[in-house]
């Protein structure tokens, strides 16, 4: 039964709901996230102590700095003991100075640039369709009668699969980079808005009902508002996705960006800048993907 | 509709209390194959303006009853009538407390009580409104608070709040008092019973605490199995003697008392 005391009762069970189905969903493509905590709640709904110096964000920096410093300390240990060769590890050095001489010739922005152009493009318009298209088809019986089953077939197509395709119409271009990053970010977010609009709690938008709500002001008033804090954890495995597909776009067709760094790269034999790419990889994932969690946060605290 | 103000209070009565009619009201659940009939052959009147307390068992329809005058139900049989002119989907003539308060997380108590305001009423005398039934749940100190904020009696009062700001001909309460602890709860009676006074309207009480039905009542139904048939129908209808508030120890609602306890199947007492 409902109890209001009980945080289990409403917004969260929803966003638990999605995230499980996820990992079952989501498999076309094993997401970068698997190591991260779960998204923290704002309330009490965590199962963490509410108490204790982990509560302080410093301190929670501070330890989660601890790991790459170690990281970065045994590489740079590697290269006195020599245990892997500089052609296989460069030191932190190496790295830095391929930094500097693609800054130099002006390309290392370029590249961070055009990837996260695409990223964003990609994930802006795969994330919009998700929301509209999930809503529609999680609120209408009528249309998930019709489009769930083609949907469900469509993301059971490995979205890789979808490469000659697009190139093959959209030619080696922005465009078809951007559809398969778009492809890449629809389906987290179709079905994580999709499950949680089927999951909301059904007493309180007959609550609603029984007040007069209906048609667009019980969505907004219900369904929507129940549905936030979900709507950001699928927008932040949708990014995830997003990233995923830019390399692969760029690993197999393009001149700029940082997946082609890496197989320009690889085919030069430039281990550093290997590096160089990976590391960056991870700061700008991470980066976006921290301040999609910063508003994650906030809705959840406001909305959950 | 015209908008009487009175002098003393915002919650002026903009409704007249309705009569409930139910017609041969009947409910069952399930497919074919394993058809469950909860209600049957209903049939009752309750007079406007008169507070009706409904008892059964747990479990033998006595929400379902009031969901089917509230129409957030469909009837297999039947009907209900409010003001003669029967029920079809949500009514704007009830209001309901629901046995759970489901209240939107996400809002204040403000918000959520302001969600039961009449669809017409202007924004100040709606938050003036507001204000004064959160003054009467003896709720103002926590107007902005979350429903995780508070307790479950007192999400309860705020869920009872929300059915009052409709100002509704027909309060539909479904347990409303459950969840509050013995002290809170005769506050909240008396409460009723002072709205009830200060604007008429029609009151359906599901309780499961005869001692409630006793004091709050004008008459009393029990819901109970009645023969073979299988479902819940109406087994026994009471008048409650005496004005209110009433004495606890009086003689003749002792009396009443184990009657309705043994029809209940509680005997002893
Ligand atoms: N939507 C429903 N679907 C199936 N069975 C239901 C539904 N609503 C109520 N029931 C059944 O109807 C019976 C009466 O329920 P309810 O009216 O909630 O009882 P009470 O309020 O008297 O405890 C219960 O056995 C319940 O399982
Ligand atoms: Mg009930």
């Amino acid at each position: 039964m409902t109890h209001i005391g009980n945080p289990y009762v409403t917004g969260n069970s929803v966003t638990g709901v999605s995230q499980t189905s996820l990992e079952a969903s989501g498999s076309t493509v094993a997401t970068a996230d698997a190591t991260q905590p779960p998204p923290e709640r704002g309330g009490p709904a965590h199962g963490w102590s509410q108490t204790g110096p982990l509560r302080r964000g410093w301190v929670r920096l501070l330890l989660g700095l601890i790991l790459p410093g170690l990281i970065i300390t045994v590489w740079q240990l590697n290269s006195v003991t020599g245990l892997f060769s500089a052609v296989q590890v460069p030191p932190p050095a190496a790295v830095l100075n391929a930094a500097v001489e693609l800054i130099q010739r002006g390309e290392l922005w370029t590249h961070i640039g055009i990837s996260t152009q695409r990223v964003l493009l990609g994930f802006t318009f795969g994330a919009a369709l998700g929301l509209a298209i999930g809503s529609l088809v999680g609120l209408s019986r009528i249309a998930d009668a019709l489009l769930a089953p083609t949907i469900g077939a469509l993301r059971a197509v490995p979205s890789l699969a979808w490469v000659p395709l697009l190139i093959l119409w959209m030619k080696i271009g922005e465009d078809s980079k951007i559809t398969l990053i778009l492809i890449g970010a629809f389906f987290p977010v179709f079905t994580t808005v999709y499950l949680a609009l089927r999951h909301v709690d059904r007493n309180l938008v007959e609550a609603g009902r029984a007040f007069g709500l209906k048609g667009f002001k019980l969505l907004t008033t219900v369904q929507l508002p129940a549905v936030i804090p979900s709507v950001f954890s699928g927008l932040r495995l949708g990014l995830a996705q997003a990233w995923l597909f830019l390399v692969a776009a760029e690993l197999i067709a393009s001149s700029l960006g940082l997946g082609y760094l890496l197989s320009d790269s690889q085919n030069n034999g430039r281990v550093d800048r290997i590096f160089l790419a990976i590391i960056l990889l991870a700061i700008i994932g991470k980066t976006t993907d921290a301040l999609l969690g910063i508003a994650e946060k906030w809705a959840v605290r406001r909305w959950a | 509709m015209t908008v009487l103000a009175s002098p003393q209070s915002t919650t002026a009565p903009t409704k007249q209390a309705l009569n409930v009619t139910f017609a041969g009201l009947g409910r069952s659940f399930g497919a074919a194959s394993d058809r469950r009939t909860v209600l049957r052959d209903i049939n009752f009147e309750v007079h406007a303006g008169e507070v009706l307390a409904i008892l059964g068992p747990s479990g033998c329809g006595k929400s379902t009853l009031l969901r089917a005058a509230a129409g957030l139900d469909s009837l297999n049989a039947g009907s209900v009538l409010i003001d003669g002119t029967e029920v079809h989907g949500i009514d704007e003539r009830c209001a309901v407390a629901f046995q759970e308060p489901r209240l939107l997380p996400w809002h204040t108590l403000q918000a959520n009580v302001a969600i039961g305001l009449p669809k017409a009423s202007s924004a100040s005398v709606g938050k003036a409104k507001v204000a004064e039934l959160l003054q009467l749940v003896e709720l103002a100190s926590f107007a902005k608070h979350r429903p995780r904020e508070v307790s479950g009696g007192m999400a309860q009062r705020a869920s009872l709040a929300r059915a009052l700001a409709r100002n509704p001909g027909v309060l539909l309460l479904d347990e409303p008092f459950g969840a509050l602890d013995a002290l809170t709860r005769i506050k909240m009676q008396d409460l009723l019973l002072d709205i009830h006074r200060a604007q008429p309207t029609t009151v359906l009480l599901v309780t499961h605490d005869v001692d409630e039905a006793l004091q709050l009542a004008d008459r009393i139904i029990v819901l109970g199995t009645d023969g073979n048939l299988p479902g819940a129908t109406i087994t026994e209808v009471l008048t409650v003697p005496g004005d209110r508030p009433r004495d606890r120890n009086a003689a003749d609602l002792g009396r009443m008392r184990s009657s309705l306890l043994a029809s209940l199947g509680v005997t002893g007492h």
